[in-house]
């Protein structure tokens, strides 16, 4: 890269964190609070994102461990009274472990099989949570109501306080800044290269001496901890979890969010929680007797016009920009 | 003799990438023609444009008529066979369903199960195994099975791709002995590509040679024995 | 006992049910090797034309031709037009459509015919001959229905030039066009096809459950484990896995687990049968030489 580039780089990096840093005080409350769900998705959508579109394994019940985190979040939070930023390392560490072992049924199924398996994870955590026998654990339907946090001090910018969905909106960000960095630097190396291997030759991957299983099982579990952390965020900042909350239709917003972005691809993840967030509030002002009709419709011309997600589109422009270019990694 | 298949400044490509530079060759009718290269010098990509199965410009033929534009499909049911490299089998299917799907866009019935018997007789390791599923077949069979399938069509031109690819010499040499029996009993033209240039020209009456895409040599399989450069880059004496 | 046999029966009637979704769903898969979503939508909007037409005086089996006639048509349409420009994207971009296909469908069901929950006639009357203790006159009708439709299937597929032909197009699509097979019309009619019977499916269900916009939604999990269970590729493996998900779902509920969570252990226990045998009960292991 020439110095020119470079300089380009910092630049519209500054721009960019001074207005990401700016932009709550910009907008009401509600907006900020969307904002914060934007990227609270953003790190569900990237932990899937590194299981289907970095290592080939579908799955269709990430709104589980999505749920699994929010859960956890809320019981520690709620009935163990525990400070909010201590429950995300348990959700991290809890559906990780989930996620690991979720891993060993995956390895003998494939492709559909798979989708049926986590599908079928996906209905049955809502399920569980309304048990009976763990109401006094879960609240049940009625699910468990939480307070949310104070910032730790206060003051006023453009005329809007530092409230607490503004605080939750620097957290957020600083926690989903932090797994993105985290996810660049574990896929950018061999253990990247490793995935993608998985995904696209198993069999040379495996001749290669690339541990199958532990790799397919660790990758399971890292994507599920990155949607647990989400799912414990998500529970802060909506201060309510219930079972009703998490149905099938989270896990297939969140592969939605995936492909949308695109697969294989960080900067996706983004792209892909921005849609999924606001493009069904678009749908619902068009159209208030069938606002799920139109989304439907956004979603069908989305995959017409970018088969390959946002990033499909942004990697084509950038390939005629600079032809002699590596494709990035993950990319057929 | 008349000039079956004729192109003319045949250009393709691979998505953006461009592969083969205004290629020119003509094929005559009963006659064996071979397209010889080293490794990606776009042998296989001239079949593929025959069949309109990548992006194409330019003049291509057949039997008096235009072929670019064509579906594949289209370009099949005027008399094409092709015999793509690495077999293209219907692996989950069996031997004898592999067979029945050559002869697809055929009408003739009675004929076609005559020529499926006539396939068995040809190459008995398939009649044997006619219920197998096609995947578990050894390369050598696979391929007879591959140009059987591609026989079915009863076509005007055979187009082969690197049939001795991944084979034993001994099944190699049954193989272009059997090519040999169709070419000159049956009649049939072919259009044969391969990587083993001295079995190609003991087989073929003309030759092209390709190097990055385009047609670096052009005569008759003696001629193309006789060049010097040849033997040396592709013959190896 | 005879509450066990009662729960099987049942079980059993459900399970043909599972059974003919499941048939559609591996129709489409053995003839694009996509599962398809909005199977269970297509249904009941296929349903819902029946209804409407007998609302419009036309007769039971009139208006069970014609919707199957339609929804092969449909099908067929859908697959031309809306899915042909995704024909080469990879599969999760195909599974993005299904989706979108199957909220506008659902929308569209709950649109035109709103969601008023819908008595849905059926034609085996109640105290005809076929009726016995354990089985109703319904259930035995439609489990009747699935076996014929199953042995034309059957037949369809491993007998007729057509179907070969949409079974290489599905395996092997480059291939099939250097057979001369149509890849992208045998596509179609595999989508026709699954419609139909989800057609079929969706009018034997209907008079059970009662018709609404969200009548399929359940069964279609059921069919979709009833077809992996059997085996993706297996049409008879459909039917079988149907009716083992149904007696399991009927069984669990009443004796092992409670109605809440039969739905859960169900699919449990099926993952861990495809642990076991990862192709399905019945399926084919496919043999790839490495």
């Amino acid at each position: 890269m020439t110095t020119v580039d470079r300089r380009w780089i910092w630049l519209g990096g500054a721009l960019l964190l001074a207005g990401l840093v700016l932009l709550p005080f910009l907008v009401k409350n509600y907006r900020v609070f969307q904002f914060n769900l934007v990227l609270i998705y953003a790190i569900a959508v990237l932990g899937l994102n590194i299981l289907t579109g970095f290592n080939g394994q579908i799955s269709l019940g990430h709104g589980a461990f999505y749920a699994i985190g929010a859960y956890a979040a809320a019981v520690m939070m709620d009935r163990l009274g525990l400070p909010y930023w201590s429950t995300l390392p348990v959700a991290a560490a809890l559906c990780f472990a989930l996620g690991f072992l979720m891993g060993f049924p995956a390895l003998r199924l494939g492709g559909h099989y798979l989708a049926l398996a986590t599908f079928g994870l996906a209905l049955a955590v809502p399920q569980l949570l309304k048990y009976k026998h763990i109401e006094g654990l879960t609240g049940g339907v009625q699910g468990i109501v939480l307070v949310k946090p104070e910032p730790p001090f206060t003051f006023r910018l453009f005329g809007q306080p530092f409230n607490s969905d503004r605080w939750l909106y620097f957290f957020t960000l600083a926690v989903a800044a932090l797994m993105f960095l985290l996810a660049w630097n574990l896929l950018r190396g061999r253990v990247g290269r490793a995935l993608v291997a998985i995904r696209d030759h198993p069999i040379a991957a495996t001749a290669m001496g690339i541990n199958l299983p532990m790799f397919k099982s660790l990758t399971f579990g890292v994507s599920a901890a990155f949607t647990g952390v989400a799912g414990a965020l998500g529970a802060i900042a909506v201060a309510f979890v219930s079972p009703d909350s998490f149905t099938v239709f989270l896990s297939l917003t969140f592969l939605i969010g995936v492909v949308i972005g695109g697969l294989a691809s960080i900067p996706g993840a983004i792209f892909g929680a921005l849609f999924i967030q606001f493009v069904p509030n678009i749908a619902d002002e068009l159209s208030k007797s069938a606002p799920s009709a139109i989304f439907g419709v956004f979603l069908i011309a989305f995959m017409y016009l970018m088969p390959l997600g946002v990033m499909g589109i942004v990697r084509r422009i950038w390939a005629r920009w600079r032809p002699g270019a590596a494709r990035p990694l993950g990319q057929r | 003799m008349s000039s079956l298949l004729e192109v003319r400044k045949l250009c393709a490509w691979y998505g953006a990438t461009q592969v083969l530079y205004d290629v020119d060759f003509s094929l005559d009718a009963g006659r064996v023609t071979a397209i010889l290269g080293a490794n990606g010098a776009g042998k296989t990509t001239t079949l593929r444009a025959l069949c309109q199965m990548v992006r194409t410009s330019g003049s291509i033929v057949f039997d008096s008529q235009r072929l670019v534009g064509k579906a594949t499909e289209g370009v099949v049911r005027l008399g094409v066979a092709h015999v793509p490299d690495g077999r293209g089998t219907f692996t989950a299917l069996s031997v004898e369903e592999n067979l029945k799907l050559g002869a697809h866009v055929r009408r003739d019935k009675a004929d076609v199960a005559r020529d499926i018997e006539k396939m068995y007789s040809r190459f008995p390791r398939l009649g044997e195994r006619h219920r197998q599923q096609a995947g578990t077949l050894s390369g050598g069979e696979q391929q007879m099975l591959a140009i059987s399938r591609a026989l079915m069509l009863r076509p005007k031109l055979l187009l082969l791709d690197e049939p001795s690819f991944g084979l034993a010499p001994l099944v190699v040499a049954e193989i272009f002995a059997i090519m040999r029996t169709i070419n000159q009993d049956d009649g049939v033209s072919m259009l044969l590509v391969e990587q083993n240039a001295r079995l190609a020209l003991e087989l073929a009456d003309h030759a092209y040679l390709l190097e990055t895409g385009r047609v670096a040599l052009a005569g008759t399989s003696e001629q193309f024995k006789a060049d010097e450069s040849v033997r040396r880059s592709y013959l190896g004496y | 006992m005879e509450g066990v046999l009662h729960q099987i029966f049942s079980g059993l009637a459900n399970g043909c049910i599972y059974g003919s979704v499941a048939l559609a769903l591996v129709m489409i898969y053995q003839s694009t090797h996509h599962i398809n979503f909005a199977q269970g939508e297509l249904a009941t909007f296929s349903t819902f034309i029946a209804w409407a037409l007998m609302q419009a005086g036309w007769p039971y089996w009139a208006a069970f031709g014609a919707t199957v006639a339609i929804s092969f048509v449909a099908g067929l349409a859908i697959q031309r037009i809306i899915l042909r420009p995704v024909e080469r994207a990879p599969v999760l971009t195909n599974v993005i459509v299904f989706i979108g296909l199957l909220v506008i469908v659902n929308a569209l069901s709950g649109w035109i015919f709103e969601h008023t929950i819908k008595a849905f006639p059926s034609p085996f009357p109640q105290k005809s001959m076929l009726a016995t203790r354990f089985f109703s006159a319904h259930e035995l009708g439609s489990a009747a229905v699935m076996v014929c439709v199953l042995l034309a299937l059957y037949a369809f597929f491993r007998f007729t030039p057509v179907g070969l032909a949409m079974r290489a197009a599905a395996q092997n699509p480059e291939s099939a066009r250097l057979v001369g097979i149509r890849v992208s019309w045998m596509l179609g009619v595999g989508w026709g096809l699954a419609a139909a019977i989800g057609a079929v499916a969706g009018m034997m269900v209907a008079p059970i459950v009662f018709l609404d916009p969200n009548m399929m939604s359940g069964i279609l999990l059921y069919g979709f484990a009833a077809a992996l269970l059997g085996g993706v590729d297996n049409p008879w493996g459909a039917v079988i896995g149907g009716l083992i998900v149904g007696v399991l779902e009927n069984l669990l509920g009443a004796y092992v687990i409670g109605t809440e969570l039969k739905l859960t252990v169900a699919l449990v226990l099926i993952v861990g049968v495809l642990t076991l045998k990862p192709s399905g009960l019945f399926g084919k292991p496919v043999v790839t030489r490495v």
